[in-house]
C-alpha cells in the first residue's frame, strides 16, 4: 500500500474539519450561558435541563423514537416477505418489473412522496396525525429492507435448501430454520437502516402530519424558522451521542454476524 | 398447485404496498393535475406550466441542482480515491458516513449559525480584512449547504466502485508507461463511472426538490421544484398545481434516472479476482 502524500492528507484532514465543523460547532454553544451561537460566555447545562424540563419536547421526542421503532419493525416485515416473494419468482420479467416498482420510493424525491400520501390519505380518510406518520414512514420504508434482503438471498445456496428438503425438513422448517437464519445479516441491516430512515425524516413527515403531532425534525424546523435557540443545541448534543451509539452498535452486530455468513455454523 | 397459492397469500402485504403506495400515489398526482381550484376538470395547470414564471423556476432549479452536484462531484471523487488508499479505509469511510446520519435539519440549522452575521465565519471574515459579508440568504450559502449535506451520498457509490477496482489494473497500465493522469483518464475514470452515476442520481434528484435548505438558508430567495410544490400543497392550497409541478418532477426524476443509468453487468466487475 501506497503512503499518503503531504498534500493529500491536508485534503483529506480539510474535508473531515468541513464535514465536522457544524457539527461540533452546535455541541459547543449547547453549553453556553449566552443567548446566542456566538461569544462563548460560560459554560452552562441550562440548556439540557431546559430539553428535560420541556414536556412537549420530551413527547415530541418519544412520538419520534415510537415512530421509528414501529415503522422499523413493520417495514422490514413486509419488506422481507417482499424480497422472498420476489427471490422466489421465477418470471424474470415480472421480477424485473416489480424490482423497478419497489426502487420508484427510492429514489423518488420526498417532496413528491409527501405530496402524493397527503392526497392519497385525504382521499381515503385517515385523519393526519400519528397514523399517517406511521403509514408513510413504513411505507418508505420497506424499499429498502428489501434491497438488503434480497442480495443475501441470492448469496444463498440454493442446495442449502434441496438439502433441507432432502432431510425431511417441512416447508417451515427451510423457512425458519435455513432462509431466515441465512439472511439475518440482511434482516437487520434493513431494520436498522428503516430506523435512521424514520428518525431522520422530515419532507414527507412534513407533509402528513396534521396540527397536533409533531416528530423530532418537524419541530426542530419550526424552531429553526423562528431563529436561533440554545435548546436544539442541547437536543443536537444528545442526538449525536445516540447517533454515533447506534452506529458503533450497527457495526459491532455487522461484525458479529460476519462470520455464519460463508454458509455453515462451525 | 398448492405451493404457489401459498406463496401468493404470504405476499399480500408487499403486492398490497405496491398498489397502494407506490402505483395509486403516481396515479393520485397526476389524476390531480388535471384539476383546477374549484375542482373542475381543465388543463390550466398544464398551461400555467409553461408560462415564464414556471418555466425560470424550472431552469433556476435545474441549475441549482446542476451546481451542487457539480461541486458534490469534484470534492467527493477525490476524497473518495484518497480514502481507498489510506490504511484503515472502512474506518475513515465510516467517519465520512457518520455526519450523514445526523439529522438532516440539525446540520443546516448549524449553518443558520456559523453563516450568521456574529458567526464564526463573518468573524473569520473580519479577521482577514474582507469584512462582514452577508452569507446567509444568498446562492452561495445555498450551494455551500446543501453540497455539504449530499458529499456523502457522493463518495459511498464512488468508493465502493474504487474500492472494487482491481489494482492490478493500474500496475499494468503503469508498467506500459501510461503517466498517473493517463492511468487515472484511461483506466480509473471509466471503470468508475457506474460509481459516479450512481453518485449523480442520488444527488441531483434530491437537490431539484429541496425545499427545506431553501427556506432556512436561502430565506425564500430562491425557489426550487420541491419549494414550488411545497407552498401550492401547503401554503396556497392549490393541489391541482402542485400536482402538476409533481408530475414534471417525476417525468424529470424518470429521465435523470434513464441517462444515469449503469450498465447492468460487466462493467461493474472490473476484473476483481474473486
Amino acid at each position: 500500500m501506497e503512503r499518503l502524500g503531504k498534500l493529500p492528507k491536508l485534503y483529506l484532514a480539510i474535508v473531515f474539519i468541513i464535514l465536522y465543523a457544524p457539527i461540533f460547532y452546535l455541541i459547543f454553544y449547547s453549553f453556553n450561558s449566552g443567548g446566542g451561537m456566538s461569544n462563548f460566555e460560560e459554560f452552562t447545562w441550562e440548556h439540557y435541563a431546559a430539553v428535560f424540563e420541556d414536556k412537549r419536547l420530551i413527547i415530541i421526542v418519544l412520538n419520534t423514537i415510537i415512530i421509528a421503532l414501529l415503522s422499523a419493525l413493520l417495514s422490514t416485515t413486509i419488506g422481507v416477505i417482499g424480497a422472498l416473494a420476489i427471490y422466489f419468482m421465477r418470471n424474470k420479467k415480472m421480477r424485473n418489473a416489480v424490482l423497478s416498482l419497489n426502487n420508484i420510493l427510492m429514489v423518488s424525491p420526498d417532496v413528491i412522496i409527501g405530496a402524493s400520501f397527503l392526497i392519497l390519505f385525504t382521499m381515503i380518510g385517515v385523519k393526519l396525525g400519528f397514523a399517517s406518520v406511521l403509514i408513510s414512514h413504513i411505507a418508505f420504508s420497506i424499499p429498502i429492507v428489501v434491497i438488503m434482503v434480497l442480495p443475501k438471498l441470492s448469496e444463498m445456496n440454493t442446495s442449502l435448501i434441496d438439502a433441507a428438503l432432502d432431510l425431511g425438513a417441512s416447508r417451515k422448517d427451510v423457512m425458519t430454520r435455513v432462509i431466515l437464519p441465512f439472511i439475518k445479516p440482511g434482516i437487520f441491516a434493513g431494520f436498522f437502516l428503516a430506523l435512521t430512515y424514520s428518525l431522520d425524516d422530515f419532507a414527507v413527515t412534513f407533509f402528513v402530519t396534521g396540527n397536533g403531532f409533531s416528530t423530532l425534525s418537524v419541530e426542530i424546523y419550526s424552531m429553526a424558522r423562528t431563529g436561533i435557540s440554545l435548546t436544539i443545541n442541547a437536543l443536537s448534543g444528545l442526538i449525536f451521542i445516540v447517533t454515533v451509539a447506534l452506529v458503533i452498535g450497527y457495526y459491532a452486530i455487522n461484525r458479529k454476524t460476519k462470520m455464519p455468513l460463508t454458509g455453515v455454523k462451525k | 398447485m398448492n405451493k404457489s397459492r401459498l406463496r401468493s397469500i404470504y405476499s399480500i402485504p408487499y403486492t398490497a404496498w405496491i398498489l397502494l403506495f407506490v402505483l395509486a400515489p403516481i396515479a393520485l398526482i397526476v389524476y390531480y393535475s388535471f384539476f383546477d381550484l374549484a375542482g373542475n376538470f381543465t388543463l390550466a395547470n398544464y398551461r400555467n406550466f409553461f408560462t415564464s414564471v414556471y418555466l425560470k423556476l424550472t431552469i433556476s432549479s435545474f441549475w441549482y441542482a446542476f451546481l451542487i452536484t457539480l461541486f458534490s462531484l469534484l470534492i467527493a471523487y477525490p476524497t473518495a480515491y484518497l480514502i481507498t488508499k489510506t490504511k484503515h479505509k472502512q474506518l475513515w469511510l465510516l467517519l465520512i458516513i457518520i455526519p450523514s446520519w445526523i439529522n438532516l435539519l440539525l446540520k443546516t440549522y448549524a449553518f443558520i449559525g456559523l453563516m450568521g452575521l456574529y458567526g464564526p465565519l463573518n468573524a473569520f471574515l473580519e479577521a482577514v480584512g474582507i469584512g462582514k459579508q452577508q452569507i446567509l440568504f444568498t446562492d452561495f450559502s445555498f450551494v455551500f449547504v446543501s453540497v455539504y449535506i449530499f458529499i456523502p451520498f457522493m463518495i459511498l457509490p464512488i468508493f465502493n466502485a474504487l474500492d472494487k477496482l482491481n489494482p492490478a489494473l493500474i500496475d499494468a497500465s503503469r508498467d506500459l508507461g501510461a503517466d498517473s493522469w493517463t492511468t487515472f483518464r484511461r483506466v480509473i475514470w471509466p471503470l468508475t463511472t457506474n460509481g459516479v452515476k450512481s453518485g449523480i442520481q442520488v444527488v441531483f434528484i434530491p437537490a431539484l426538490s429541496l425545499f427545506m435548505i431553501t427556506r432556512l438558508i436561502a430565506g425564500n430567495k430562491i425557489i426550487t421544484l420541491g419549494t414550488a410544490i411545497e407552498q401550492q400543497f401547503l401554503v396556497t392550497q392549490n393541489w391541482g398545481m402542485g400536482s402538476t409541478i409533481a408530475v414534471f418532477l417525476i417525468v424529470f426524476m424518470f429521465i435523470i434516472m434513464l441517462v444515469t443509468k449503469g450498465k447492468e453487468k460487466g462493467a461493474s466487475d472490473n476484473g476483481k479476482a474473486r
